[in-house]
């Protein structure tokens, strides 16, 4: 129990960030609309980035961009005094892939309600076995 | 359907609240992620590059294949949602115009229309908004300040948090500012689509442009380093000019991108009406 | 690092995130959606993430959340669940 305890405690940013996940993940699978979907969709995407930007981060550092006087550091570096930039960038490309997504997603939903005058996924599964 | 949900649901959170027990702290410094490879990334980003934002310098220079299929993924969705909803032959509708001298608007059915050329008369949308002074008056004031903001976040990506896609997509909210204030028809009118199409497959050309000038003058593709060779500045500050061409290569795209998305989406591809 | 502010901030984002797939409006869930991203954003300035924060913003809560205006305005507004 005590065991439990401390693990809860101390790691209780990661359980929060699976919840948010878990919630992005009912919204997928158990809506029925199609906008509902997407956005249970987004909810996961950006939990998942956040997830991987709090791994990069360090108690007590800085922002990753260096200070420096003229065009080189007149200092040694202390790499465990900024935060780590890798999982930024990485994420940067996963948020323009995300937006992109969401875009055609978007226009997908315009181009169902078009033809189905509905945006529910039973009533479309009717009408497509209707027609 | 909400049960199986809800069963899926809590089994994978269960085994994934389990896989925390072995992650290390939260903020440790000491963590394998921040151990291996981006040490050596903050300590000779700055004599390698001259760029202060190692985020600018890894995206563009070190890690700037990703970056180009990123570009390459944003354009695709732009060609996607053009090709989805686009339709060029409009069916016949009743039109809505509004006498400017006098205010008196006229419905107009089965699809005559009055010409364009005479000025005494605007189209109007069907759900029709009434025109605001003050919305339209500081839109429009407001366009010109945003791409100025816009530009310097795209220039100052190297000294501070910015970049090429942030200035893009900035720059594209500020023609989206103008199609919501006005109208459809007078944010297409300044930027048309024709040219947005242009600018799209622009911005990746120049991004794949500044690889393959490195391949042609000797080096590998997208290694910035050998521009030092036309270019009269050292080697450093070539890499920085590289990834500065880059950023506005980015940028172009991701502009071009974001509008072509909000016309095809607002106006369900007929490009006449819109939000 | 302060904790309280961290755990304050990732009860909002939760709640947002509850809230904006339980509304029953679509035009609600594109607001609640935006101010969810935002809470986002805010979360990575803490954690000195500028650049991902920065474009957070700018993508998230600014063009992402017109698109789902402009869509919800040529669809539906009301939904069933």
């Amino acid at each position: 129990m005590e065991f439990f305890l401390t693990h809860l405690v101390a790691k209780y940013n990661f359980w929060l960030y699976i919840i948010l996940m878990m919630i992005g993940l009912y919204a997928m699978i158990a809506k029925n609309n199609l906008i509902k979907k997407l956005v249970g969709m987004n909810i996961f995407q950006t939990a998942i980035i956040l997830f991987y930007v709090s791994i990069g981060s360090k108690k007590g550092a800085t922002i990753p961009i260096i200070e420096h006087s003229g065009k080189t550091v007149g200092h040694a570096l202390d790499p465990a005094h900024y935060v780590n930039p890798l999982p930024h960038v990485l994420m940067l490309t996963a948020i323009v892939v995300s937006v992109s997504t969401f875009g055609v997603a978007l226009a997908l939903a315009v181009k169902i309600y078009q033809r189905y005058k509905t945006l529910e996924e039973d009533e479309i599964l009717t009408r497509i076995r209707e027609s | 359907m909400k049960k199986l949900a809800l069963i899926i649901v809590i089994l994978s959170g269960a085994l994934l609240l389990y896989a925390t027990k072995d992650f290390p702290p939260w903020g440790d410094p000491t963590s394998p992620a921040s151990v291996h490879v981006s040490p050596r990334y903050l300590e000779k980003s700055l004599e390698e590059t001259h760029v202060p934002n190692v985020v600018t310098s890894i995206l563009a220079d070190y890690r700037g294949y990703d970056t180009m299929f990123e570009t390459t993924v944003i354009f695709c969705a732009g060609v996607a949602c053009f090709m989805l909803l686009r339709k060029f032959e409009v069916e016949q509708r009743d039109l809505y115009y509004r006498h400017i001298p006098t205010g008196i608007t006229i419905h107009i059915k089965g699809g005559k229309e009055i010409p364009s050329t005479s000025g005494e008369f605007e189209k109007i949308d069907t759900i029709w908004t009434p025109y605001d002074f003050i919305i339209n008056t500081v839109s429009r004031f407001l366009v010109p300040f945003i791409q100025l903001f816009a530009l310097y976040v795209i220039a100052h990506g190297h000294h501070s948090p910015g970049g090429g896609f942030q200035g893009g997509v900035i720059l594209g909210a500020s023609i989206i500012v103008l199609a919501i204030g006005f109208n459809l028809r007078t944010a297409v009118k300044r930027f048309g689509e024709k040219i947005d199409g242009i600018m799209s497959a622009l911005g990746v050309f120049i991004y794949s442009g500044v690889g393959a000038l490195c391949v042609l003058l000797g080096g590998q593709f997208l290694n910035y380093g050998v521009i030092a060779k036309v270019l009269p500045v050292g080697k450093a500050m070539a890499r920085s000019h590289g990834i500065l061409g880059v950023e506005i290569g980015v940028g172009i795209s991701v502009m071009a991108v974001m509008v072509c998305i909000y016309n095809n989406v607002a106006s369900e591809g007929k490009y006449d009406e819109g939000l | 690092m302060i904790w309280q502010l961290d755990l304050a901030i990732l009860t909002l984002v939760i709640v947002c995130a509850i809230a904006a797939i339980s509304v029953k409006d679509l035009l609600g869930t594109a607001i609640l959606f935006g101010a969810y991203s935002f809470m986002m954003c805010l979360l990575w300035s803490i954690m000195a993430a500028v650049d991902v924060a920065f474009t957070e913003a700018s993508v998230g809560a600014g063009v992402s959340t017109v698109f789902f205006v402009a869509a919800v305005f040529r669809t539906t507004r009301r939904t069933k669940d």
